[in-house]
């Protein structure tokens, strides 16, 4: 066993995880092995439609008889009480911040994915780590850390990235939502102007997710087209990789 | 200050802190798991016994980063003598007697201030137990291990899991050098040994002296 305090460079979650496994640090009393089910990542930021997508995606899989699990980000039965809370006081540091993500993130893991995975369901997974590592790396949360940190997480056996450019991405925060506290990295204090701290924070997340999609060579989608277009791609990629991988298809009805 | 339950550190730091008191050193107190932050998710999962060996890890860890950034670091800035009641030593040591990844564990918590001092008080199970009973202390789920599954019977379970949290604990006196204190002894000689152990770190080995300057 190391007794080395400091952490080595070349572990933690990154791009060398094999697709299916934990991408460094094995949860010792989880062994993985092998199991049917399959993990799916859609990431992105907000305004790109996620949710929309992974609902078409699923009725989509349950017609031809794939059992689907979704699991979404902070909605963990143990964290998400504690993450709205925290979130709406404005206690948080970018520490904090983190590693609740990494509490509610460790929770679904072992009770929603990986009994799901070995169950033999499809995990459509509405963001993944890699939020986590965005808006930590934009926090100037030490990379290496926050990649040790989730390096008990499964490299997902597909990530895709809907990416949209930052214009559209304000415009479409806005329209849904409007800015919020986190969302425009107050936090940071990027400066007193709301508007200006939303755009330098939604632009140095963007950037993230550019350098991540590199890294972990995810599927990138422009998100800007029609839903029916994005979903129509989503799908001949996703049939492509279950028909590749021999999947043991569930019966189907027809 | 590290030690199981039971020996005796809680005692021992709060003699240690009327003396740092006493010859006029400004001290702050901090104790493990004691933050705002996580308490309602601690609390839920610990009454529905929901929690993992991660999320129990991942939560003590929330815990420890809200602390040392509020209760921490600034009194250390401020020139005070900061007083931990546990540090990172026993995440290290509970975590991994509960099956999380050694190495992962003490990855997790580098980003804390590393102690001018780590005083562990060593004390076998057996007097850690008879301490515990002594005190009619109920012992809970997860201070017992009792989440591990390796017995329904608390005072067992307890000392099957603290015997491996002891395990883990000696394994950190040499990775980390902890100073380590016999807490076998009485309270009075162990104090003794404690306050010359701090005051190598201090200028007050001339209590008597300081005390009479402030009166």
């Amino acid at each position: 066993m190391s007794s080395s305090t400091n952490p080595p460079e070349d572990t933690g979650a990154n791009g060398a995880g094999k697709h299916g496994q934990y991408y460094s640090h094995a949860i010792p009393y989880l062994p993985l092995d092998s199991y049917p089910g399959k993990l799916i990542a859609i990431e992105g930021t907000d305004g790109v439609g996620r949710s929309t997508q992974i609902a078409l995606l699923r009725e989509w899989l349950e017609v031809q008889g794939y059992g689907v699990v979704e699991t979404g980000w902070t909605r963990s039965e143990l964290m998400a009480p504690t993450i709205d809370l925290a979130k709406s006081s404005n206690t948080l540091n970018k520490l904090t911040f983190v590693l609740l993500y990494a509490t509610d993130f460790a929770d679904r893991l072992e009770k929603e994915i990986i009994p799901a995975l070995k169950a033999g369901f499809i995990v459509l997974s509405d963001r993944y780590i890699f939020t986590a590592l965005a808006r930590g790396g934009v926090r100037g949360v030490d990379r290496q850390w926050i990649r040790n940190l989730f390096g008990f997480a499964i490299a997902p056996h597909l990530v895709f990235y809907l990416r949209i450019d930052e214009k559209t991405l304000i415009r479409r925060v806005l329209q849904a939502r409007g800015m919020d506290y986190w969302e425009s990295g107050m936090d940071m204090k990027l400066g007193d102007d709301i508007y200006e701290s939303f755009r330098a924070y939604q632009r140095a997340l963007l950037k993230e997710y550019a350098s991540m999609a590199d890294e972990f060579t995810f599927r990138v989608l422009d998100a800007r087209r029609k839903v029916d277009v994005i979903q129509d791609e989503l799908r001949r990629q996703i049939a492509a990789f279950l028909a590749e991988s021999a999947a043991p298809v569930p019966g189907r009805a027809d | 200050m590290e030690g199981i339950d039971g020996s005796g550190k809680t005692t021992q730091l709060a003699l240690l802190a009327k003396w740092l008191k006493n010859a006029g050193h400004p001290v702050f107190q901090t104790e493990w798991n004691s933050s705002a932050l996580v308490k309602a998710a601690t609390k839920t999962g610990k009454k529905k016994n929901s929690l993992t060996p991660m999320t129990f890890s991942l939560l003590h860890a929330t815990d420890f980063a809200d602390r040392l950034l509020y209760n921490v670091i600034p009194p250390l800035k401020a020139g005070m003598i900061v007083l931990a009641d546990r540090y990172t030593y026993t995440a290290f040591a509970r975590d991994t007697a509960r099956g999380v990844d050694r190495r992962w564990v003490r990855e997790l918590y580098s980003f804390a201030v590393k102690p001018d001092l780590a005083v562990y008080f060593r004390v076998p199970i057996d007097v850690s137990v008879d301490r515990l009973l002594a005190r009619r202390i109920k012992l809970k789920f997860y201070e017992a291990g009792m989440d591990m599954g390796w017995s329904s019977n608390a005072i067992e379970s307890f000392r099957i899991f603290q015997g491996k949290v002891l395990d883990e604990y000696d394994r950190l006196v040499d990775e980390y050098g902890l100073s380590v204190v016999n807490a076998v002894g009485s309270i009075t000689e162990q104090q003794r040994v404690f306050r010359r152990l701090v005051s190598q770190h201090l200028e007050i080995e001339h209590q008597d002296e300081l005390i009479d300057e402030s009166a």
